[in-house]
C-alpha cells in the first residue's frame, strides 16, 4: 500500500471492527446486491512506487515538445506569459491549495480575502462593479454571461461576433441549446478584420445580447465599440465583451464603452499553459441589482465579525446558488477555479498597474516589430487584416501552401502559430501568430529568417 | 491548543503607499480612441506582496493542517509526489494547439487515464473535458437531452427525477439542460422510495440522477430495481460519482446499469481542491450513450495518440481546449500509485473510518435520523436537533466549536431533509487515531453544550476572526463586493 496510508496491527484492526460491530470490512458492504458486485480486480496496471512513478511520468512527458525546446508562436485564446517566481511561491502554500471552498469563513479568512482582492482587481481591470470569484474558463464564462442575459432580458436572439474565438462560439452553442434561442453570427469586415457594424444593425432587432471580443480572435482591436454598445442597447440587449486581461494594461476597459458583462481568460495571469488547463474564467458585470441577482458563481463580500470590530470576509448572495436554490439557481457551478484566482491576484499585485502597463507595451511592441520584419518578405501579407492589433496578427501566404510551410518550420523546431483556415475556411493560407514577452527579439529574427528559408 | 494566526492584514490596496496612477503612452499603430488612461491596481514591492499572501495563508485551514471531514466533499490527503510531477516544463510549457505529434506524451497519459476511468466505473468511454463535478453533470444531462431529441420526444419526455437528498448541483444541472425536476422523497430508511418512484415514472421521464452511496452515506440496496424501473419507462440513468470513493473496486456504476457517470477527481482521486478549485469532472458513458460524450476524446490508432472531434452525435464542446490537464495528471499519478488493490483499500478504509467514527459518537446527542442500523459507507449524517431543543445549541454552533479544536467542521445543514444535520466524512487518509480524536472532540462539545451552552454559542474563539456577521455581509445596505466601495464609505 502506498506510504501515505498508515498500516495497522491486526490487533488494532480487530478492536475497530469489534467497536463497529462487524466481523470484517466485507460485512459493511453487505447491502450491495451480490449480482452487481465486482467479482474480479479492476483491470489497471500494477502500482508503482513513488520513485518509479516519477521517473516513468518524466519519460512519458519527455515526448512532448515544449517552449523550452522549440519556438512557439501560438496564442489563439491562450497567449503564453512568464510566471514570476513569487506567484508560484504563493499558490504552492498548502494552506491555500489543500483547502476546500470556504464554507467555514472563520477558519478560511486567507482564501476569502485573497478572492475578495481578486474580485476588486478584476473590477478595476475591466471597469465593472462586481466580479465573481471565477468560472471554469473564458468559454464557459462567455456562455454563462449569455444565459444570464436571457434571464435578465427574457428569451430572444443572441448575437455573437463571427470573429470571436471558435471554441467560445461552440461552447456558447452547447450552453444555449437547451434554451432553444436563436444564435446569430455578426460578420466581420473582410479588410479590417473588425466586426461589421452594418451587419450588426441588420441583425440587432430583438437581440437580447451581443457578444464580441476585444482584441478579437484575429488579434485586431475593435475600436467601434461605442457604436456596438449603442446598437445593442437600442435594441434592448446587453453588451457582453470578452477580453485578454493583459491587453487591458493599455486598452480601454469595456466598462468605459458601455459593456454590461465582461468575461475573459485569466489563465495567463500567473498560470502556466498546462496544455490548456487549469484555466480561469473571468466574469464581471455592472452593479445594478437586476444584473447582480442573476450572476452565476461564488461571490465574496467584506463584512465584520459579530463584535463589529474585526474585518472579515465571507461568501455572499448565496441564495442565487445551487446548494440553496437547487433547480432555481442561476447556475449549477460549485467547484470553480479559486486557486487560479489567487494566482491571478498574486500576479497582478506583483506587477501592479505600472508593471502591467509595461508588459502590455512590451507585448505590443514585440508583435509590431515582428510584423514589420515580415512585411519585407515576398508573397507574405503582414498583417493580413488591416485593423490595428495587440499581440497577435494574421499573415497571409499568397500562392503558397501554408501547411507545407508550417511543416517545414516544425522541422526547424518552430511552431509558427495557428492555421486560421481550420476554423474559417474562407481564410486560406492565413496564419495567426502571437508574440509576447517570452519571445526575444532574437526569437523573432529566427522565425522570420526561417520563414524566408522554407519559402524560397 | 489550536490558535490560528490573527494578523490584521490590510487589503492590497491599503498597503500601497503611492498614488496608483500610470504613465501615458504613445504607440505607433495603436488606435487613439482605445487608449486606457486609468488603472488602479496597487503598485507594491515584492517583499510586501509575499508577506501579504503568506500572512493570508496562515489564516487559512487546509487538509495538510488537520482533519477536514466535510461530508461529500472528500477532503483527503493529496500525495506530494503528484504536486511535483506537474512542475515538469514538458507539461507546464506545452500549448494546447501545438501539432499533436509534438504532444504525444500528454495525449498518451490522457488516453490511458480515460481508459482507467472507464474500467473503474464499468463504462465504455470517458471524456476528460469537464472542469468540475457539476460541469460533468451538465454534460451528462445534455447527453440525455441529445439522446431524447433524437427520438423526437424532447417536448414530452422532459422530467428528470432527483431524490430530495441529492446535492444541489443535480437539480441545477438538470434545469440548465432544460429539464423539469421531479423531486423524489426518501423513505424512512433514507433510501429512494421505490413505490414513490413507480408513481412518478412514465412517458415524461427523461431519466434519474442518483448519487450512490447517497448523501446519508447509504447504499441504495434496491439499485437494480430502481434502474430497471427507470429504463423500462424509457428513461436514462445518471450516476453522480461524488461519493464513488466508497465503492472503488467493489461495485461499478456501469455494472449496476447506469448510462452515464461523472467523477470528481478532486474527491475520489485525491487531487487538491485549491480552496474551491480547480477540479476535474470527467464524464463516462455506457455503450448506448458514448457517442454523445463531449468532445474531444483522446484516441489511439496503434501508433499515435490524437484528439477526436469528428463525432456527429456529440453534445459538442463544453469548455475551451481539453480539460484541467494538470489536475487530470495528478489523478493519473494517484491511480498508478495505488493500482487495483490500493484503490479497493481506499474505499475499505474510507468506509471503516466512517463507521468507526459513527460508532464512537455519543448517540444521546448525535441522533441518526435515517438508516441508523444500516452499514454506513464513506460518510454518515447525524442530527443535533435534540441539543437544539434542549439547549438552544445549533449544528452551526457545534461546527464553530470544532474549529476551536483545530479541526475542520463537517458539512452542516445538509441533506436539507434532516434537521440540524452534520454530514461527516473522515476519508481514508485519516488514521484511526485521528478518527478517535475527532469523535472525542465531538462528544466533548456535546457535553459542553449541556454544561455551558453559552460557551458553545460563542465559538470560535481561536480562529483568525470571531463568528462572521453573515447578515451584514449580504444586506443590501452594507454589502461590499469590491474595495472600490470602501472609498465611497
Amino acid at each position: 500500500m502506498a506510504n501515505f496510508y498508515k498500516n495497522y496491527s491486526r490487533k488494532k484492526l480487530d478492536k475497530v471492527l469489534e467497536k463497529i460491530g462487524v466481523k470484517d470490512v466485507e460485512e459493511l458492504y453487505s447491502d450491495i446486491p451480490d449480482e452487481v458486485k465486482l467479482k474480479r480486480e479492476i483491470s489497471i496496471p500494477s502500482p508503482l512506487t513513488e520513485k518509479d512513478l516519477e521517473f516513468y511520468l518524466k519519460s512519458v512527458l519527455e515526448k512532448n515538445m515544449s517552449y523550452d525546446d522549440a519556438l512557439v508562436f501560438l496564442g489563439a485564446g491562450l497567449p503564453p506569459h512568464y510566471v514570476p517566481a513569487a506567484v508560484e511561491e504563493i499558490v504552492s502554500r498548502n494552506e491555500f491549495y489543500t483547502a476546500y471552498t470556504p464554507y467555514q469563513p472563520e477558519i478560511s479568512q486567507g482564501m476569502l480575502q485573497a478572492l475578495f482582492e481578486y474580485q476588486s482587481m478584476i473590477c478595476d481591470l475591466t471597469g465593472m462593479d462586481v466580479a465573481n470569484s471565477s468560472m471554469y474558463d473564458w468559454a464557459t464564462a462567455a456562455a454563462e454571461a449569455l444565459r444570464m442575459a436571457l434571464r435578465v432580458k427574457g428569451r430572444g436572439r443572441i448575437l455573437v461576433g463571427e470573429n470571436v474565438g471558435p471554441e467560445r462560439k461552440n461552447v456558447i452553442r452547447t450552453y444555449l441549446e437547451p434554451l432553444e434561442c436563436e444564435v446569430l453570427e455578426v460578420k466581420f469586415d473582410d479588410e479590417s478584420g473588425r466586426l461589421d457594424l452594418e451587419d450588426l444593425k441588420d441583425k440587432a432587432q430583438n437581440a437580447r445580447a451581443l457578444y464580441v471580443e476585444n482584441p478579437n480572435f484575429f488579434g485586431v482591436i475593435e475600436k467601434d465599440v461605442e457604436s456596438m454598445s449603442e446598437i445593442i442597447h437600442d435594441s434592448g440587449g446587453l453588451f457582453v465583451v470578452g477580453v485578454d486581461p493583459i491587453s487591458l494594461g493599455i486598452i480601454r476597459p469595456p466598462g468605459d464603452y458601455g459593456a454590461d458583462i465582461v468575461v475573459g481568460e485569466g489563465q495567463s495571469l500567473g498560470g502556466w499553459l498546462n496544455f490548456g488547463g487549469p484555466s480561469l474564467g473571468i466574469f464581471a458585470c455592472k452593479g445594478e441589482a437586476s444584473l447582480v441577482r442573476q450572476m452565476p458563481g461564488r461571490i465574496i463580500g467584506m463584512t465584520t465579525d459579530l463584535s463589529g470590530e474585526r474585518r472579515a470576509f465571507t461568501m455572499v448572495l448565496q441564495t442565487r446558488e445551487q446548494h440553496i436554490r437547487r433547480e432555481q439557481a442561476t447556475s449549477n457551478i460549485c467547484t470553480n477555479e479559486a486557486l487560479m484566482a489567487v494566482a491571478a491576484t498574486a500576479y497582478l499585485s506583483i506587477l501592479g498597474s505600472k508593471g502591467l502597463r509595461r508588459l502590455a507595451i512590451e507585448v505590443f511592441e514585440r508583435a509590431h516589430y515582428a510584423c514589420e520584419r515580415f512585411k519585407g518578405i515576398d508573397n507574405v501579407i503582414a498583417p493580413y487584416f488591416s485593423g490595428e492589433f495587440f499581440q497577435e496578427f494574421t499573415l497571409k501566404f499568397v500562392g503558397k501552401d501554408l501547411k507545407e510551410i508550417f511543416r517545414r518550420l516544425l522541422e526547424k523546431r518552430i511552431i509558427a502559430g495557428f492555421m486560421v483556415e481550420k476554423c474559417f475556411p474562407k481564410l486560406e493560407n492565413v496564419l495567426l501568430s502571437c508574440f509576447t514577452e517570452i519571445h526575444s527579439v532574437g526569437d523573432v529574427e529566427r522565425f522570420v529568417q526561417s520563414v524566408k528559408e522554407v519559402m524560397f | 491548543m489550536f490558535r490560528q494566526a490573527r494578523w490584521t492584514e490590510p487589503l492590497l490596496k491599503e498597503l500601497s503607499e503611492e498614488e496608483n496612477g500610470i504613465e501615458t503612452f504613445k504607440l505607433k499603430g495603436f488606435p487613439e480612441n482605445m487608449v486606457r488612461d486609468k488603472l488602479n491596481i496597487p503598485n507594491l514591492p515584492e517583499t510586501r506582496v509575499i508577506r501579504h499572501f503568506i500572512r493570508l495563508s496562515q489564516m487559512n485551514f487546509g487538509v495538510d493542517l488537520g482533519t477536514y471531514p466535510l461530508g461529500s466533499c472528500t477532503m483527503k490527503y493529496n500525495p506530494k509526489v503528484c504536486e511535483r510531477i506537474v512542475l515538469n516544463p514538458k507539461l507546464r510549457m506545452v500549448h494546447p494547439l501545438q501539432p499533436q505529434e509534438t504532444c504525444q506524451g500528454m495525449l498518451q497519459i490522457l488516453y490511458e487515464l480515460s481508459n482507467y476511468l472507464a474500467e473503474i466505473t464499468g463504462t465504455c468511454r470517458a471524456s476528460l473535458v469537464p472542469a468540475a463535478g457539476a460541469h460533468g453533470e451538465f454534460a451528462g444531462a445534455l447527453m440525455i437531452r441529445a439522446a431524447i431529441k433524437e427520438t423526437g420526444e424532447i417536448k414530452t419526455r422532459n422530467e428528470m427525477i432527483i431524490p430530495d437528498s441529492a446535492h444541489g448541483t443535480n437539480p441545477a444541472s438538470a434545469a440548465m439542460a432544460g429539464f423539469k425536476v421531479v423531486k423524489l422523497p426518501s423513505n424512512q430508511d433514507g433510501l429512494v422510495d421505490v413505490e414513490a418512484l413507480k408513481s412518478v415514472v412514465g412517458k415524461s421521464t427523461a431519466g434519474i440522477m442518483l448519487t450512490v452511496p447517497n448523501t446519508f452515506g447509504l447504499f441504495e440496496k434496491n439499485i437494480v430495481e430502481i434502474v430497471k424501473i427507470v429504463k423500462e419507462a424509457g428513461g436514462y440513468t445518471y450516476y453522480d460519482g461524488a461519493n464513488l470513493n466508497a465503492l472503488l473496486g467493489k461495485v461499478r456504476p456501469g455494472d449496476m446499469g447506469f448510462d452515464i457517470v461523472h467523477l470528481n477527481l478532486h474527491k475520489t482521486f485525491a487531487t487538491p481542491h485549491g480552496g474551491g478549485g480547480p477540479g476535474a469532472g470527467p464524464v463516462c458513458a455506457s455503450k448506448r450513450m458514448e457517442e454523445y460524450l463531449p468532445v474531444p476524446l483522446v484516441e489511439y490508432d496503434g501508433s499515435r495518440y490524437f484528439l477526436e472531434y469528428g463525432r456527429p452525435k456529440s453534445i459538442g464542446l463544453v469548455r475551451g481546449f481539453y480539460g484541467n490537464i494538470s489536475v487530470l495528471i495528478r489523478a493519473y499519478a494517484y491511480i498508478r500509485l495505488l493500482g487495483a488493490d490500493g484503490l479497493r483499500e481506499v474505499s475499505e478504509r474510507a468506509v471503516l473510518n466512517s463507521n468507526y467514527l459513527f460508532s464512537l459518537l455519543d448517540k444521546r446527542f448525535y441522533e441518526t435520523p435515517y438508516g441508523a442500523n444500516a452499514p454506513k459507507k464513506h460518510e454518515f449524517v447525524v442530527s443535533v436537533g435534540k441539543v437544539l431543543r434542549e439547549k438552544d445549541v445549533t449544528a452551526r454552533d457545534i461546527a464553530k466549536a470544532l474549529l476551536d479544536y483545530g479541526v475542520h467542521a463537517p458539512t452542516i445543514y445538509f441533506p436539507l431533509i434532516v434537521q440540524e444535520a452534520l454530514m461527516i466524512e473522515p476519508t481514508e487518509t485519516e488514521g484511526f487515531e485521528e478518527v478517535e480524536e475527532y469523535a472525542r472532540i465531538l462528544n466533548e462539545i456535546a457535553y459542553r453544550a449541556y454544561e455551558n451552552p453559552e460557551w458553545v454559542k460563542g465559538t470560535p474563539y481561536n480562529t483568525s476572526v470571531g463568528r462572521v456577521d453573515e447578515v451584514k455581509a449580504s444586506h443590501p445596505r452594507t454589502i461590499c463586493l469590491n474595495w472600490r466601495r470602501l472609498e465611497k464609505a
